[in-house]
């Protein structure tokens, strides 16, 4: 058995690159200040030095061209890694991981394999203001042809990070800026948690928090808050949004009898949508009340801290729903959604 | 002057040319459905760049690749098939007129989001040249293509990293139905190569000849100093940007003057001034693409639809 260590988030992934970029020379990674700057978050940092220029690779200001790059290279056979600075700038490359990477095997009936990551970190840091806070993932989920990975906790960064880029399709890995000095237990060496397996990261009988990435955190404060009142939460960490666990979603609901999912991003048409569309459908006998999730409100990133607390999930926020749940307090009217719709 | 290829290459610009007639034959029918953008008029550019590289060099071009496709693989059947969306296809009827690949003989596409494929070109001669292998990449795109960022970004990349990749403008006058003065702040798009820094030649794209030497100084060079260049080839479209435009924004002048350029009657010519062959046998040549281009219209129709089963095949390897 590897031997456990607590390393951070943060080291967890650059494990994770240079265990393969070691195993596998087909393998480089390419993004902007990957190189010689160490990392913008210090994420590949002594990689330039293991790898040298050839398989760390310094970009302009140019996402667009080296995610297109990164591409064109993994339909002749390279794994690339590219990295962007935060999913944020991901929006000028849309294009190529929407219309080019997403739809390359379909359209060509299968004659080529796409394994490319992208990677970098997403959501919200702290008072980055509208541009620099978006929790993206359910905009790429959206598009079959992509697979969504996204890490909560050290040991799963690596793992995932591992299986991401042994896959043959194109991945999105997003992991975030207030994790990555997170520490936790992680298996030296060869270490692989497979894309599409959720993780049951606290056990419960009475309600279901299904999350991901950092709300798992959140969600697993609210958890210890709640039980002190005796309300056992289930914290179900989806671990990856595409392909998504259905099954450990609907197995957890049908026990607990309460769903309440815990997202980051904005509630208007996002994963949560999708997992209580699910629920609703398979385990809709053995609810004890509707679906809920807490989000995000429905507002471009205030940067006043006041408001951008108020904006994002809070382990409060989810007691609170739980609660309601629960029937322990009056469920609200229907949060407001941006733009006057009733 | 090479008799032999003379004739090839006359040939398969009159492959391309009566495979596309017969194609717009088949969309006027309801044949073939969706968009179907014709590159009659402009054969001379894919068949003579084609030709001048190795069939190991990686193509990678446009949603208008029928001549592409042709010149690099010479399967009619398989174009045509994909054109009417059958099983056979060159992409199994998952494509498209637009998106025809084939991995096996390295033409990777087929992309029909302008500029998208640029920076795509790059990275495969960036895995080149990580690699150490020797092949060069050629990426073909129309005039409209200039003024997209990921051009933009491609050209930059492939300048700094020094990327064995040749970019061929097919500028063809009009970005889809507006024409190039009304688009660019330049007459020649190749001027734009300059600053990435990048060679550049403009070129008669209605020449075969004079494509397919450009080209082959153009992928030699790129070869053997890994360093990209940039071939402008001036030619005309005949028809609209797709099959749902008439092209009425063009005087019948102006048409006809490029149509006096037409690179097959040009060839043609040249074949006869030289001897190599008389009309008679050149008329023979082209009634073998348009027995070809039949064949390739029978066999799709005859062709099987994709199976309903299949329709979730193929989303992840």
């Amino acid at each position: 058995m590897p031997e456990p260590r607590v390393i951070t988030f943060r080291e967890a992934l650059r494990e994770a690159m240079v265990e393969e970029m070691e195993r596998d020379s087909s393998i480089f990674l390419m993004g902007e200040e990957v190189g010689h700057y160490q990392g913008a978050y210090k994420v590949s940092e002594g990689m330039l030095a293991r790898f040298e220029e050839k398989r760390v690779i310094d970009t302009p200001i140019a996402e667009t061209g080296f995610a297109g790059v990164g591409i064109g290279a993994a339909m002749v056979g390279l794994r690339p890694i590219i990295e962007f600075m935060t999913w944020n700038f991901s929006l000028t490359a849309y294009d190529q991981l929407v219309n080019n990477a997403a739809k390359l095997r379909y359209m060509s009936n299968g004659q080529f394999k796409l394994p490319i990551v992208f990677r970098g970190p997403g959501g919200a840091a702290h008072a980055l203001a509208a541009q620099h806070s978006q929790a993206l993932e359910s905009l790429y989920a959206h598009v079959p042809g992509l697979k969504v990975v996204m890490p909560a906790t050290p040991a799963d960064a690596k793992g995932l990070l591992k299986a991401s880029i042994r896959d043959d399709n194109p991945v999105v890995f997003i992991e975030s800026e207030v994790m990555y000095a997170l520490k936790g237990e992680v298996p030296a060496g060869e270490h692989v948690v497979p894309l599409g397996v959720a993780d049951v990261k606290r056990p419960g009988r009475d309600v279901t928090l299904v999350t991901w990435a950092k709300m798992v955190h959140t969600s697993l404060k609210a958890a210890e808050e709640l039980a002190r009142d005796g309300i056992e939460a289930e914290v179900l960490d989806l671990r990856t949004i595409r392909p998504l666990d259905g099954d450990a979603i609907v197995d957890s609901v049908r026990r607990t009898g309460r769903c309440l999912v815990v997202q980051e991003g904005w509630p208007f048409a996002g994963v949560a949508s999708e997992v209580i569309a699910l629920v609703v459908r398979e385990a809709f006998d053995q609810l004890d009340a509707p679906p809920e999730r807490v989000t995000s409100f429905d507002v471009p990133m205030p940067y006043a801290t006041n408001l951008e607390a108020l904006v994002l999930p809070s382990p409060d926020r989810v007691v609170t729903a739980v609660r309601q749940l629960l029937g322990l307090e009056e469920a609200p009217a229907r949060p407001a959604v941006a733009g006057g719709a009733r | 002057m090479d008799a032999g290829l003379l004739l090839d290459l006359y040939r398969q610009m009159a492959l391309c040319r009566r495979f596309e007639e017969a194609a717009a034959k088949a969309y006027s029918q309801g044949k073939i459905h969706g968009f179907l953008h014709l590159y009659i008029g402009q054969e001379a550019v894919a068949v003579g760049a084609i030709s001048a590289a190795e069939p190991t060099d990686y193509i990678v071009a446009t949603y208008r690749e029928h001549a592409h496709y042709l010149a690099r693989t010479g399967d009619a059947r398989a174009a045509m098939a994909e054109l009417y969306g059958r099983a056979t296809g060159a992409s199994g009827g998952r494509g498209g007129s637009m998106h025809l690949f084939d991995a096996g003989k390295r033409f990777l596409g087929g992309w029909a989001i302008v500029g998208g494929h640029v920076p795509i070109a790059a990275g495969v001669a960036f895995a080149s040249k990580y690699r150490e292998e020797k092949d060069v990449t050629l990426c073909f795109f129309g005039d409209g293509t200039a003024n997209m960022g990921s051009f933009h970004e491609g050209l930059a990349l492939a300048g700094l990293w020094k990327l064995p990749v040749v970019f061929i403008c097919e500028n063809n006058q009009y970005a889809m139905g507006t024409p190039l003065y009304r688009t660019m702040s330049v007459p020649d798009v190749a001027v734009r190569a300059r600053g990435y820094p990048m060679e550049f030649e403009i070129v008669n794209g209605d020449d075969v000849l004079e494509m397919r030497d450009a080209t082959r100084r153009a992928v030699e060079r790129a070869r053997r100093t890994s360093q990209p260049f940039f071939l402008e080839a001036k030619t005309y479209r005949f028809r609209g940007h797709s099959m749902a435009d008439p092209a009425k924004y063009r005087s019948k002048d102006e048409v006809q003057k490029w149509m006096e350029r037409d690179p097959i009657q040009v060839l043609g010519k040249r074949i006869q001034t030289l001897g190599i062959a008389n009309a008679e046998q050149l008329r023979a040549l082209d009634d073998e693409a348009k027995a070809q281009a039949a064949d390739a219209v029978e066999f799709a129709e005859q062709s099987p639809l994709p199976a309903p089963e299949t329709v979730m095949e193929h989303v992840y390897a």
